[in-house]
């Protein structure tokens, strides 16, 4: 890896990015809000903003550095991720957006409530959320190692442990809570951070006459071929990770919760289609570095190479500066993504379990705040590397096998009970679950017992969909009361004068 | 072994007699307590037909059958009848089969003994018994019955004057604003009217936009962007009159602008706030700030005027001594029974000091919607 001199800039740049996110999270708040301008309340969030918001928020370093990476070593296969993290808020757009928003909640937990009014739902529904946002974390801070790792030759654990402390400070001193304006700085961060550096590299990539990637080594074909190999299993893995992309950006935490910013269903709406324009752009990124590695950095296999690219394209100053400027823009990714999540994982704690002990609100938040970001740091720092994409894949698998189903259900189907979504839940999560423990004692093994359970997600959300329908039907003197109403709030438009009582 | 062991557990035969009576009746009450009406009548005469054990038992309102349980119901028709024969006596009433014969030979009901329901000192309905023999104790034990339901009655009657007490005050508060402020702020505009006639035109419609608001007839609930709304005018139009003496400092985060928070929940704190700051040095600086707080949304009012007791604050909170505030405790009134008592008023005041109160609103309850 890289030594002495050579890290300067990359330090430099990581430092910057740190400092920059403390001091926006501590000060952000009072220059950018302190004014005796009257009709301030009246300035709503608007879609633009709150949509670069959630981009902030969303891009994790699976995007930023796992796509990359993945798609060099794997081919073009590997595009299904970027395709189905995008493509999982045109899902988002059409079932959930809109009705959400008007539910009025806030957490995922809060719309378990406002539906089924049940607190065991609810209940059920926080502990998924703490565990799908520790799923998550947990590859956050292993991918902040090893770009720390690679950008500066620190042990892997330095980079776990710098990422924790600063979003542990910032979610502690009150600062990065939901600051759209911050999380929307964020975005265009981590697309500058990719665009400058490829725009540059691709104009070096003329200068060299142009080389095909795909003659560039290795077997073109294989590469070029949108498939997972192995005949079936790999149809079979590729249709999995469709599903469970998909459908699981829905039952993310930290996205949920930036959905109540909007001021109502049309804004929510309007918002989604603005999130699939700016993810379209920055995921239309991640190939170009895949493909120009594949002439320029063949054989280095990572996670990492993102950020050593610039320096094999562009030899020498340049080439050290851009590539500092990429390594700012992933720890931007892992501080905005892991502050967002530690956020929502806090909250729940703090409101669920720790309100219950009537611990006081400030206190019980701080607490919580530790625990969200303690128990995966430690996680990531004990347990070995998997690769950044395939670990939040699994997360994605979980969310699409438990909020999934309760989220569609729950808005477009009258007859949910709080027995049925228990069951559903219950069943969701154990068979992804089961995916996860598998992947992440992982042998190397293959054939059909491997592809299975190392993607669950075709028969665990299938099957999470079924119970959850079965049960409700068996159980269907359960139906809330006051459904029908909750219904005619959640899918009138805002426009429709009615009583929505 | 086990049976022996279940029996001593349960206790006595006479204990387990109590227990399962007392449990009949408090399946019956949560319906009760929602007032007597059909539905109320239809799910709780089950259980007082399971209580009196006799062939069937039928809730009256004072005209008519609300809800009939058991055998024989060709003798529901009369029970309209047998209603308002009650209402006329006053007081429990034992028809023979004399009264209410059906011809039928085998019908097991000779007797109808009905008790009229009494809430506030008013009949409101009667509960109807029938049965093949009126014994002294089957009478008094429909007597008991009545009374108990009647005591149930009552406390939905209690339960409801409650919500329309605190719809009342909210009502109240509507009206509250009206006088001096209206009458202060036409002022205001009048003089403005030759001079910055644009300004006087400016600032009625604000006025009409600010009543329009304060007096509307729908909804518990608004969002804090609503209500928001409506301080920004109030304090558009108190400007009008007082210009430069007044000056106000609004921060508010975005974010939490959707809550749903109780309609003129901030508005009374605003106006409190105004007339704190100006009266006594004479400009007064108010500042008002919205804080996104994870899960919370935090809402400060704050002054700079001379402050107050605390002691008395606490007191008028309780309720305990009039304070010259308008609404302060009805809004921790409203706060606390719409979030829970986690969620009252927070008063920050000393003498000299100004005064700062805070709400704190969740961004999520169930039930609360603007």
């Amino acid at each position: 890896m890289t030594s002495g001199a050579d890290a300067v800039p990359s330090i430099v740049a990581i430092v910057a990015v740190a400092l920059a996110t403390l001091a926006i999270g501590t000060w952000g708040l009072r220059f950018s809000r302190t004014t005796s301008d009257f009709f301030v309340a009246s300035r709503s969030v608007r879609p633009g903003l709150n949509a670069s918001a959630i981009g902030g928020e969303y891009l994790s370093a699976a995007s930023f550095l796992g796509v990359a990476g993945l798609a060099l070593a794997f081919g073009a296969e590997m595009l299904w991720y970027p395709v189905g993290w995008t493509a999982g808020y045109l899902v988002l757009l059409v079932l959930v957006a809109a009705p959400l928003r008007r539910s009025g909640a806030y957490t995922l937990p809060d719309f378990a409530e406002a539906r089924l009014a049940s607190r065991r739902v609810r209940a059920a529904c926080s502990l998924l959320v703490v565990a799908i946002g520790w799923l998550y974390l947990l590859p956050q801070f292993q991918g902040a190692g090893v770009t720390m790792t690679a950008a500066t030759g620190a042990p892997s654990w330095v980079g776990a442990v710098v990422v924790a402390t600063v979003v542990l400070v910032n979610v502690l001193s009150g600062g990065m809570r939901s600051i759209t304006f911050v999380q929307a700085f964020q975005y265009w961060l981590k697309l500058t951070a990719l665009l400058l550096p490829a725009v540059v590299m691709l104009m070096v990539w003329l200068g060299d006459g142009a080389p095909n990637p795909a003659d560039a080594g290795g077997d073109s074909a294989a590469w070029s071929l949108p498939l997972g190999e192995g005949g079936g299993q790999g149809l079979y893995l590729t249709y999995s990770l469709i599903v469970a992309t998909f459908l699981g950006t829905m039952g993310l935490p930290h996205v949920v919760v930036r959905f109540y910013t909007n001021p109502d269903g049309r804004a929510a709406r309007r918002t989604t289609v603005v999130v699939l324009a700016l993810l379209g752009l920055f995921y239309f990124l991640p190939p170009i570095y895949a493909a120009l590695g594949r002439v320029y950095a063949d054989g280095s296999h990572s996670d990492t190479f993102v950020l050593e690219l610039p320096r094999l394209v562009l030899p020498g100053a340049a080439g050290e500066l851009l590539s500092a400027l990429v390594t700012a823009g992933a720890f931007a990714a892992f501080l905005s993504t892991s502050s967002g999540l530690s956020v929502a994982v806090a909250g729940v704690i703090s409101q669920d379990v720790m309100r219950r002990r009537r611990t006081s609100g400030v206190t019980a938040f701080r607490l919580a705040a530790v625990v969200a970001v303690v128990v995966p740091s430690a996680a990531a720092v004990l347990s070995p590397d998997f690769g950044i994409a395939r670990a939040v894949g699994l997360a994605f698998a979980v969310a699409a096998s438990t909020f999934c189903p309760l989220l569609v259900l729950g808005i477009w189907w009258r007859g949910l009970t709080d027995v049925g979504a228990l069951a559903g839940l219950g069943v969701g999560f154990a068979c992804s679950a089961t995916g996860v423990g598998y992947a992440l004692g992982a042998t190397d093994s293959s054939g059909w017992v491997d592809a299975v359970l190392s993607q669950p997600a075709a028969w665990s959300v299938p099957l999470a969909f079924a119970t959850m329908v079965g049960t409700s039907l068996a159980t269907r003197t359960r139906v809330p009361s006051h459904v029908g109403r909750f219904m005619v709030r959640l899918h009138t438009p805002e426009a429709v004068r009615v009583d929505r009582g | 072994m086990a049976f022996g062991r279940r029996r001593t557990h349960l206790g006595t035969e006479a204990d387990r007699a109590t227990f399962k009576t007392l449990h009949t009746a408090s399946l019956a009450s949560p319906a009760l307590r929602e007032g007597l009406t059909a539905v109320s009548a239809e799910r709780s005469v089950r259980h007082l037909h399971n209580l009196l054990g006799t062939p069937a038992v039928a809730i009256t309102d004072t005209a008519d059958l609300l809800a009939w349980d058991g055998s024989g119901d060709h003798h529901a028709t009369q029970c309209s009848d047998l209603a308002r024969a009650t209402v006329e006596h006053g007081s429990t009433r034992v028809a023979d089969h004399r009264e209410i014969s059906c011809g039928q030979p085998n019908c097991p009901f000779g007797f109808a003994i009905t008790s009229p329901l009494v809430v506030e000192e008013h009949i409101v309905g009667t509960l109807q018994v029938f049965t093949e023999s009126a014994t002294a104790g089957l009478v008094r034990a429909s007597d008991e019955v009545a009374q108990w339901v009647s005591g149930q009655l009552e406390l939905a009657e209690l339960d409801a004057s409650r919500t329309r007490l605190m719809e009342a005050e909210v009502r109240a508060l509507r009206a509250q604003i009206s006088p001096h402020f209206i009458y202060n702020s036409l002022g205001a505009i009048a003089s403005f009217v030759r001079t910055d006639p644009d300004r006087a035109r400016d600032l009625l419609l604000e006025f009409a936009d600010f009543t329009r608001y304060s007096f509307r007839k729908y909804g518990e609930f608004t969002t804090l962007a609503e209500e928001l709304k409506s301080v920004e005018r109030y304090l558009l139009l108190e400007q009008a009159r007082f210009g430069d003496r007044l000056a106000v400092t609004l921060r508010v985060a975005p974010e939490v602008l959707p809550v749903a928070v109780p309609f003129l929940c901030i508005q009374p704190l605003v106006e409190n706030a105004v007339r704190h700051g100006l009266a006594e040095k004479g400009d007064g600086h108010i500042t008002i700030v919205a804080r996104d707080v994870s899960s919370d949304c935090l809402i400060e009012v704050e002054d700079n005027g001379a402050g107050e007791d605390p002691e008395r604050v606490r007191r008028a909170l309780a309720g305990d001594a009039d304070l010259d505030s308008v609404g302060l405790g009805n809004v921790d009134v409203r706060l606390r029974s719409t979030f829970g008592d986690d969620y009252g008023l927070v008063v920050e005041t000393a003498p000299g000091a100004g005064t700062k109160v805070i709400i704190r609103v969740p961004k999520f309850a169930p039930g609360v919607h603007a």
